[in-house]
Order: C-alpha cells, then structure tokens, then sequence
C-alpha cells in the first residue's frame, strides 16, 4: 500500500497546487461584485479531461502494482523469469510515444504530411508492441508459468493484460484521429487530437516502464546475479 | 444591460466554439440523449426502480427475521441471496447513482451556469453502461443458482467456493456487472469533474458555488480515486473464479479434498474492498452533506454559516477519507499498531464531520425557519446522522468494535448512517428540486404524511436494532435458533421491527403517488417558488430548456447565499443580480 499512498500523495499535492489558487479563502459573503477571472484553467476541457482520466488509469495501475508487492511480502512467491523479449517490446513503445511525439511537433508546425506518418508509425509500433506482448505470454506459458501456475505468473499476465488493454483502447483514439488526418481537414482541427493521443502513449510508456522495472526488480534470476547478467 | 463584456479579462458571454448538441429525433432527445438533464431523469429513474428491488428484498429478509422459517419462498439460501443484493443494490446501483448520476447530471450544469457539460457524448455512453450493469444484476436473479449469497462485502474464499449460493452463475454476474458500473461511472465522473473545473459561467468563482456542488464534485473525486480498487478486486476475483487463479485463494481442503487453488490472499482482497468500501461511505454522505446545507440555508432564510469552513470540511473529509480503510479490518487478525493508526484516523474525521453539523444548526439558529418538507428531511438527515456518527465513534474504537462486530449493532448503525440518512436527503431534494424540474410543486400535506412516516418509522426500524446488537444477536443469520444469551423478548421485537419496516416500505406509495400525481395536477410552481438565490432557479425557463439558459449565459455577480442581506430590497438576492452600487 505504500506506493498506493505515494501516488495519493502526488494526487494530493496537484489538487492543494489546484486549491491553492481557487482562493480558497476568500470571504465570498463580502465580495459581490464582478470576478474576471473565475479560476478555470486556459487549456481545453479535452485536456483537462485526459488529465484527470490519467490520474484514474494511474491509481487503477498503483493498486494493481500494490496488490503485487503485499503479495510478494506474504511469502510462497515463485516468480516466473522476465522474457528477454520484453526489451524488445520496450523499445517498440518507445518508438511508438517518440513517433507520436514527432507527428504533434509536426502538428504545431502545420505539417500534415508529418502529421499522418507520425500517427500511422506510432500504431504500428503501438501494434507491434502488443504482438510482442503475446508472444512473450506464449513463451512463458511453453516454459510452465502457465495462469494458474501460481500467483506471481498470474499477476504477470493480469499486469500486462490490463496494460495491453490500455494500449489497444489508445488505438481506437489513435485511429479515430487518423481518420480525422486522412479526411484532408485543416491541421488545426486535428491538432488537439493527435495532443491528446502523444499525451496518452507517454503516459502508458511510463506505466510500462514502471510495470518492467517492477518486473525486473522481483525477477529471480536478476535478484540472484545482478541487473548485467 | 452594461457591457460587461467589454472589461478586461472576462470571457465573452458566448463561447464560440461549443457545439450545442441538437436531439434531431424523438429517440436522440428522449432516449439516446446527449442533455444532462434527460441523462439525470434516465439515471434516477433506473435507480429507483432498482432500488424498489432492494426494499422488496429487505421485506422479505425482515419477514423471514421476525417469522422464522414461515416463508416457503425464503429459504437459507435465498436468505443469504436477498441480504447480499439488498446491500449491494443499496449503496451502489441507488445511491452512488442516483446522487452523482441524478443530482449530479441535472444540477451541476445548472449550478455552474453552463449549458451542457463539456463531454456529452460521453456522458451519455455513461448511463447506457450503467443501465447495462443494472440489467446484468438483474439477470443474474434469473441465472441457474441465482445471485450470490457471499455477502456485499463479496469475501473470498467463501464468494466462490462450492456452498455459498449463486456459485455458480451469481457471482459471476455480479463481478461482471460491478466492472461495468465502474467503468461507466468513470466516464459520468470525468464529466462531472471537468464541468466543474472548466465549464463555469462568468464570474463563477469555485468560493461562489453552492456546496451542493461541491458535495458532488469532492465525491466524484473520491469515487473515481476508490472505484479503482473495487475495479482491481473484481477483475482479481472473476480470474479466481473464472480461470482458476488463486489471486485470493489459499489453498483449500474441501470435504477431505484439495482444491486447485493454492498461494492466494484472503486478506489482500479484503484490504482492496475496503479501499473502496470506506471512501464509498463518504462518496453517498458528501453529496448529502451539500444538499443538505443548500435545503437549510433556503429554507431558513439566511445564509449558510461558515462556508469557507463547509468547503475546506468536505475536502479534509474527503483526504481523511482514504487512510481509515482498515477500521473494518479489526477482527481480520490485524497486527496492533495498525489498529491503534486505524482507529486514530477514524476518530480524526469526526472533527471536520462534526464541523459541519456546528455549522447546519448555527445556520438554523435565529433563521427564518420554514418547515417545507424539504426542510424537515434536511432536519431529519441531521438527526439521523448524527444519531448514526456517535454509534461509528463506538465501532471506530478497537476494543468496542471487536465484540459488536458482525452483530445487529453494526446493521443499525450503518443503516443511520448511510442508509436512511442520505435517503431522507434524497427525498428532500427530490421535494425541493422537483418544481425546477417538472414546473409543478409536489403535493405539501402528502410530503409531510411521507415524511413524518418515513423518518418515525426508520427509528422504530432501527433504533431496536442497537439493543439487539448488545445482547450479540449476529447480523447475516438465516436462523437464531436457541442460544444462552438471547432472551425471547428478542423474537417480540424482530416482529416489531418488521412491522414497522412494512409500514415505511409501503408508505413510498405516498411519495410515488405524488410524484406522478403532481405532474399533472400539481400547483403551478413558477420560476423560483422557495425564492432561492442559486442559479439553477434563474433559468429563463421552467423547466430549463435546451441549453439552459436561453441566448445568453448568466453572469455570476455572487455567492449563492445571499439571504436577508440587510438593506436589500427581497430577501434574497440571486446569484446573477449586478450589486446595487457598481463594484468600481
Ligand atoms: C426500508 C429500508 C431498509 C430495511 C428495512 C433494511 C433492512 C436490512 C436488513 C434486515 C438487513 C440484513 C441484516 C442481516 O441479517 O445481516 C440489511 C442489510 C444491509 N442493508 Fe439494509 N435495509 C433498508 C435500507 C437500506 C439502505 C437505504 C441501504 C443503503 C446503504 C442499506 C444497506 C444495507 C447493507 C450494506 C446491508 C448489509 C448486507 C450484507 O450483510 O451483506 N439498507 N438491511
Ligand atoms: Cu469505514
């Protein structure tokens, strides 16, 4: 539960950052009268919206990863080895963000072109990951850390499932933006799309790069030899 | 009017860029729908008649309660069955609904001045996924072996084991259906929150909301903070069940057999459930807590006392709210030092609690009190709250909680405490916001019936309970049968009990009736018949239009309490009247 609270603690600290500037202690009995400015932020509601969804995803993947460290601390924990593959699959979601990173520079800069071949590198990466993904289950299972084997190889896949989830559902997203880039609108109006979708590939790149630092920590052959061997 | 506008740093009156949502057919404006306010109906009309469900449940578990055994339909299973969806329904497909799906959908565009919130679509997609789950938990009523009988606290192993009643459908239709409300109550949540953020009309501040909203608002956040870890359980608990996991399970010797599951914690589920189950308390009483202290500060005719103090007393509770988790988890074996930090933090949120109450009965004194009837739910709720506060100082202690545990004492004092108090406030809102919503008042005399019913009744419901608490009657019991220590006086009052629990069950007809009675005959309400300040009640029509407030959006020159101001000339001033003397 300790990162759970960590991660409060961080939700905590954006939302007095937030109450901080509301005025919180203004008497509003005292001061009728016209306010210019009512405390809303200047960005767009859609971004103001992914924010506080992310906020959702993030305690959603804290609770997944504080069950997994009070399990482990029960003893009885067997923990199947990380599939080498994963690296390869990590690079694959790092090629995918940084993709969708070029194709929203692209955006500010009023390239199209940029635009599309960002977006549509950025799902085939996103694609690729995920295949990696299956094929990195496939292996363990082959290799008897099947499901139901115990509960750290059923705590890897329920990770990583969920994480995967989370990565095809930005698909949709992502293509729904696409959609909107090949129709031939103006930049402007897929702009704050393809914002919105480089904003949500980083965040999910950084909860994939927690779950694998995770992962790796608690690997036993890691655990034995030390991260080089 | 004076070009307000024009003032430096002020957003113009319309923004250009939201696209109205238009409802081009009968079916996209009353059934697939986009507006809050017909989103806010759909949702509270789902979740009354779902909770019409529970009610008849709990008759059936009262019945079988006070006349053990005479009731062919309630068998032992069956008993389990009815209490578990009885409780489950309860807290989460009728109040978590009702009040962020209903209140929140209908009053918080209105109270914030905007004319929709900010993502429609989603919003709507919300209330087809909750309706979704609700059908699932109906169905599994229907499914081979029923629902589940684990209790609403769903514990495993037991939840899944060979024996416990609804094994082998229920259970699954129940995990099934809370990851569906979970997941489209974040998206009404998302909306809530960022209507509340960025959706606010001109001069809005957040220190000039009602605190009906921010009740919601604070709740919202809690809820999409705690939901997580109902959503993490489940999804845990369904793998269990469904493909042989142990995520819960340890390993089990069953009538001299060893189960497939083996290496599981019992415990971790319990420390998820809760992680969700105490917030879940607050994210039913904070949206309470602000209705109620809008129904006061109206209907005595002066403005809310401290509601500085009000705003920063709902955050604390809702910060305080999420490290008290494991003051359910005393008699799970935990070790000391945690109990002593459970029970500390328990006992610290009863300052920001108590807080609030100073505050409702100071706004009280000296007021202008109208007994409406939304008035004397609000009064009521104050009584029964803190009638159910002072048994929860009791549980929250170690020591006192450890034998009470699992007895009817715990049943009375959480029925106070969120059952029948945020229910009273729903009905007080109902009451009070019903003319906005319909044009019609609600019939006074059968409101009063209604009320005095319901509120004497709850206590001779519960009040009893208590007593049969401390002599240990259990709570979840089929059957006492003969014990040492329960006296037969017990089985004379469990038929008292229950006899009262009828009579309040059937008199909501009264309330039902006038609802629908009232929508045709009803007295013509007007605008604004309890002269509130708010904004919701400055629409220029009523019941709001399409986009709420006509041409323009309203300006906010104020907070929403200006009641009896000296020297003004009503006694209340709304929301949207420029000051007397311009401000510069
Ligand atoms: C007319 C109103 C109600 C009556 C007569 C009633 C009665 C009961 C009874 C007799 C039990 C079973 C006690 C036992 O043997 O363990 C029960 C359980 C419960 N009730 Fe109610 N109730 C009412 C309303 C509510 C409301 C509004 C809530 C909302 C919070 C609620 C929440 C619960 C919960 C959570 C349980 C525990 C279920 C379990 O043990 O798994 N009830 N109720
Ligand atoms: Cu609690």
């Amino acid at each position: 539960m300790n990162i759970t609270f960590l991660f409060l603690a961080v939700i905590a600290a954006i939302v007095a950052w937030w109450l901080a500037q509301q005025r919180l202690t203004a008497k509003p009995w005292l001061d009728a009268g016209l306010v210019g400015d009512t405390g809303a932020s200047p960005l767009p509601a859609a971004k103001i919206g992914l924010g506080v969804f992310l906020a959702v995803v993030g305690c959603l993947f804290t609770l997944l990863i504080s069950a997994y460290s009070m399990r482990m601390e029960m003893g009885e924990w067997r923990p199947a080895p990380v599939p080498k593959l994963l690296w390869l699959n990590t690079g694959m979601l790092i090629l995918s963000s940084g993709a969708l990173q070029w194709a929203q520079v692209a955006a500010r800069r009023g390239r199209m072109d940029r635009v599309r071949a960002g977006l549509l590198a950025g799902g085939v990466f996103a694609l690729a990951f995920l295949a990696g993904q299956l094929v990195a289950w496939r292996q363990l299972d082959a290799a008897g850390y099947y499901l139901t084997a115990n509960p750290a190889a059923a705590f890897f896949y329920l990770i990583t499932g969920v994480h995967g989830l989370h990565i095809l559902g930005g698909q949709v997203a992502l293509g729904r933006t696409m959609d909107k880039a090949w129709q031939g609108v103006a930049v402007g109006k897929v702009r704050l799309s393809v914002e919105l979708c480089a904003t949500y590939w980083h965040f999910v790149l950084f909860v994939w790069l927690v779950l694998f630092a995770l992962l790796l920590l608690t690997d036993p052959i890691v655990a034995d030899n030390g991260w080089f061997l | 009017m004076v070009d307000i506008g024009a003032a430096e740093g002020i957003p113009p009156a319309e923004v250009e860029d939201v696209e109205l949502y238009h409802a081009k057919s009968w079916v996209t404006k009353y059934v697939f729908c986009q507006d809050a306010k017909v989103i806010a109906i759909q949702y509270s009309i789902t979740a009354i008649s779902i909770g019409l469900v529970a009610l008849v449940l709990s008759w059936l578990i009262r019945l079988q309660l006070a006349f053990p055994g005479t009731f062919s339909i309630v068998t032992p299973s069956n008993y389990y069955q009815f209490v578990t969806m009885h409780g489950m329904i309860m807290v989460i497909y009728l109040l978590t609904a009702l009040f962020l799906g209903g209140f929140g959908n209908y009053l918080i565009p209105l109270m914030v001045g905007a004319r929709d919130m900010v993502f429609p679509y989603v919003n709507m997609l919300s209330y087809w996924v909750y309706l979704l789950a609700v059908v699932v938990l109906v169905a599994s009523f229907f499914a081979p072996g029923g629902p589940t009988g684990a209790g609403w606290t769903l514990y495993p192993p037991q939840a899944i084991l060979e024996g416990t009643p609804g094994r082998q459908w229920g259970i699954i239709l129940m995990l099934v259906s809370l990851i569906l409300f979970i997941i489209g109550f974040t998206m009404g949540g998302l909306n809530y929150v960022v209507t509340v953020l960025q959706g606010r009309t001109r001069g809005m501040t957040m220190m000039r909301l009602p605190l009906t909203v921010w009740g919601i608002f604070t709740a919202t956040i809690l809820a999409l903070l705690a939901f997580p870890a109902l959503f993490v359980a489940s999804v845990m608990m369904l793998f269990d069940r469904v493909l042989g996991t142990s995520f819960f399970m340890p390993a089990i010797v069953a009538a001299g057999e060893h189960l497939k599951y083996g290496g599981g914690s019992p415990i971790l589920f319990q420390h998820l459930f809760w992680f969700f189950g105490h917030p879940e308390v607050y994210i039913v009483a904070l949206p309470a807590f602000g209705i109620v202290s809008d129904l006061i500060s109206v209907h005595s005719r002066k403005n809310i006392f401290g509601y500085r103090m009000m705003v920063w007393a709902l955050v604390a509770i809702a910060v305080l709210s999420f490290i008290v988790w494991g003051h359910h988890m005393y008699i799970s074996g935990m070790n000391p030092p945690f109990g002593f930090f459970f029970a500390t933090s328990t006992l610290i949120i009863a300052v920001p609690t108590a807080i609030k109450v100073y505050n409702w009965v100071l706004t009280l004194w000296r007021g202008d009190i109208h007994l409406t009837v939304p008035m004397l739910f609000a009064l009521g709720f104050i009584v029964t709250f803190v009638n159910g506060g002072i048994t929860g100082l009791f549980l929250g202690n170690v020591i006192v909680d450890v034998p009470l545990s699992a007895t009817m004492f715990v049943v009375a004092h959480f029925h106070m405490v969120m059952g029948i108090a945020p229910i009273l406030v729903v009905f007080g809102g109902i009451y009070h916001w019903y003319p906005k919503i319909t044009g019609r008042m609600l019939n006074e005399r059968l409101g009063q019936i209604h009320f005095w019913i319901t509120f004497l009744g709850a206590y001779l419901i519960y009040f009893p309970m208590h007593y049969l608490g401390f002599i240990g009657v259990p709570r979840r019991y089929y059957e006492l049968g003969e014990t040492a220590f329960v006296p037969a006086s017990a089985a004379t009052l469990n038929v008292a009990i229950t006899a009262a629990a009828l009579i309040v069950g059937a008199a909501q007809t009264v309330f039902f009736f006038n609802v629908i009675w009232s929508l045709y005959k009803g007295k013509l309400a007007g605008g604004n018949p309890w002269r509130a300040a708010s904004l919701e009640w400055q629409t220029p029509e009523t019941p709001p239009g399409h986009g709420n407030w006509g041409k323009e959006l309203p300006v906010v020159y104020r907070w929403a309490y200006d009641y009896s101001v000296p020297g003004a000339g009503q006694d209340f001033l709304p929301q949207n009247q420029p000051p007397a003397i311009p401000a510069r």
